[in-house]
């Protein structure tokens, strides 16, 4: 079985859809009816993400709450994920197919490396994806919508770039942030309002807490800093350096004083 | 009609290890050394661009001599099989020994089925949590399947150089004294040290790195463990 595939290329997505295209994760969403159940009432949503650059990067933030239908399906649903050593991806749509999708990109970027002998270059990660999102079109129809950002450092222009995408697999890039899922419309408002080139890391994390907080008040499938059972938005940092996680402690002392204003 | 010759399988088979043998010997050894941290591995050689030494998964690492091209594509399709087994079922379940035996059967049925053999000989080697559960697989041009502990060599000297480290292995050596040791047992297999010296690829399993466990050397890196390794012994 070791050698008996026929596929010779760098491309784990390819290698699957060549050899093994019973583990390509959308697949079997091509095959239903278009009248079967109303999917997108029935399965896990998850809801607002957000990308924005700063002075060394870019911060990318999601909220923690899966909504299914007009229940809270879970409060610590992670939509946020290190894709390599400089690049994130956030997820909003269904969440089964996002996740899978996630797994999937995580594997193409990794599988990349380790046959070339070097990582694909930030537009490629983005185009990779881009080709993802567009198998998904099918599923889309039924309901089961993936809608990444896809956000990371460029280590040859030496900046953080953000990309978007549509349900086409379209790939379009922000300059400055971009916010997306049920809530994405309410946080871009606070990120247009408050957004200024080469913030700093503090002031960016807090933008994007502000933002993700002003989502949760307006839209109900977004939850903002839980303070009594300890859950806290994803907040992922991608500069020079890589990937980094921004501790809970932090969220926490930044999110206190975020709600504090609030109170007026 | 012409008949064909009648071959023995046994002259067949001797004809076609000869020639694989043969293959092998034109290149340099690789040494795979246990050391306090995980596992080092150390070849010679020249090209900075085309490796010899490489990582398969989290834990699992590669190394490779005799024909080039016929030992990278045994790599990339360890890479393939270990990515699609750990996205089918779960990171845990790509494991050393079944890789081992898939290179096994496949370089097995290669040698009899084909009429040239493979002119390589592999080396799996992966780290676990504990020193314990180091695995070091030696898979050779006709299949056949060895596995060692300490040390591992493979390649046109291998016998000369594990004589060398039969007597000079020590376990649990810091990085530099391990990869002051691996270039002398290398320099070993030769008749006359060459007068000069190869280049070294360097490349380790650190136990305790998270993730993914393999490391390349930098030829800075390499040539200060050396001097390091150097002064200490």
């Amino acid at each position: 079985m070791l050698l008996t595939g026929s596929y010779g290329g760098s491309s784990f997505f390819e290698l699957l859809q060549q050899d093994f295209p019973h583990l390509l994760p959308f697949r079997h969403l091509q095959h239903l009816p278009p009248e079967a159940v109303q999917l997108s009432t029935a399965v896990p949503f998850a809801t607002t993400i957000l990308a924005l650059r700063f002075a060394d990067g870019v911060v990318v933030a999601g909220d923690r709450q899966a909504t299914e239908g007009f229940e809270v399906s879970s409060r610590r649903i992670e939509k946020v994920y290190k894709a390599d050593d400089h690049a994130v991806i956030a997820i909003a749509g269904a969440a089964g197919p996002c996740l899978e999708m996630v797994r999937l990109f995580q594997v193409e970027m990794e599988h990349y490396q380790k046959i070339e002998g070097e990582p694909l270059a930030l537009d490629g990660k983005a185009n990779k994806l881009a080709q993802m999102v567009k198998q998904n079109l099918p599923a889309a129809f039924q309901g089961l919508v993936v809608i990444p950002i896809l956000a990371g450092y460029d280590l040859r222009l030496k900046q953080g770039r953000i990309f978007k995408y549509d349900l086409t697999g379209g790939r379009y890039e922000e300059h400055q942030f971009y916010a997306t899922g049920s809530g994405g419309k309410e946080a871009r408002s606070t990120l247009r309002k408050f957004f200024k080139p080469d913030l700093s890391r503090e002031s960016a994390i807090r933008l994007a807490l502000e933002a993700l907080i002003d989502a949760a008040d307006l839209d109900v499938g977004t939850a903002g800093p839980d303070l009594t059972r300890g859950i806290f938005p994803l907040v992922k940092l991608v500069t020079k350096e890589g990937v980094s996680d921004v501790e809970d402690a932090e969220l926490r002392a930044l999110s206190e004083t975020i709600l504090q204003t609030l109170k007026g | 009609m012409a008949m064909p010759f009648y071959v023995s399988p046994d002259q067949w088979m001797q004809d076609k290890a000869e020639y694989a043998r043969k293959g092998i010997a034109k290149g340099k050894s690789i040494v795979a050394l246990e050391y306090a941290d995980g596992v080092l591995l150390t070849a010679e050689n020249p090209s900075t661009s085309l490796n010899k030494i490489s990582e398969i998964y989290d834990h699992i690492a590669f190394a490779g001599v005799g024909k080039y091209s016929e030992f990278e594509n045994l790599r990339k399709a360890g890479i393939r099989y270990a990515d699609v087994k750990g996205y089918a079922y779960s990171r845990q379940d790509v494991t050393t020994k079944s890789l081992a035996n898939a290179y096994s059967e496949a370089i097995g049925t290669i040698f009899t089925r084909d009429p040239k053999p493979l002119e390589v000989e592999i080396l799996l080697v992966s780290v676990g949590e504990t020193p314990a559960e180091t695995e070091m697989y030696h898979i050779s041009f006709d299949g056949s399947i060895t596995d060692h502990r300490q040390y591992a060599v493979i390649g046109g000297q291998a016998e000369r150089i594990r004589a060398y480290l039969q007597e000079h292995y020590a376990p649990n050596l810091p990085l530099p004294a391990a990869l002051f040791l691996s270039r002398r047992s290398l320099l070993a297999g030769y008749d006359r040290p060459p007068a000069e010296e190869s280049p070294l690829e360097v490349g380790v399993l650190e136990r305790q790195r998270p993730g993914r466990k393999f490391r390349r050397l930098s030829a800075a890196e390499i040539a200060q463990a050396l001097a390091t390794g150097a002064a200490q012994g």
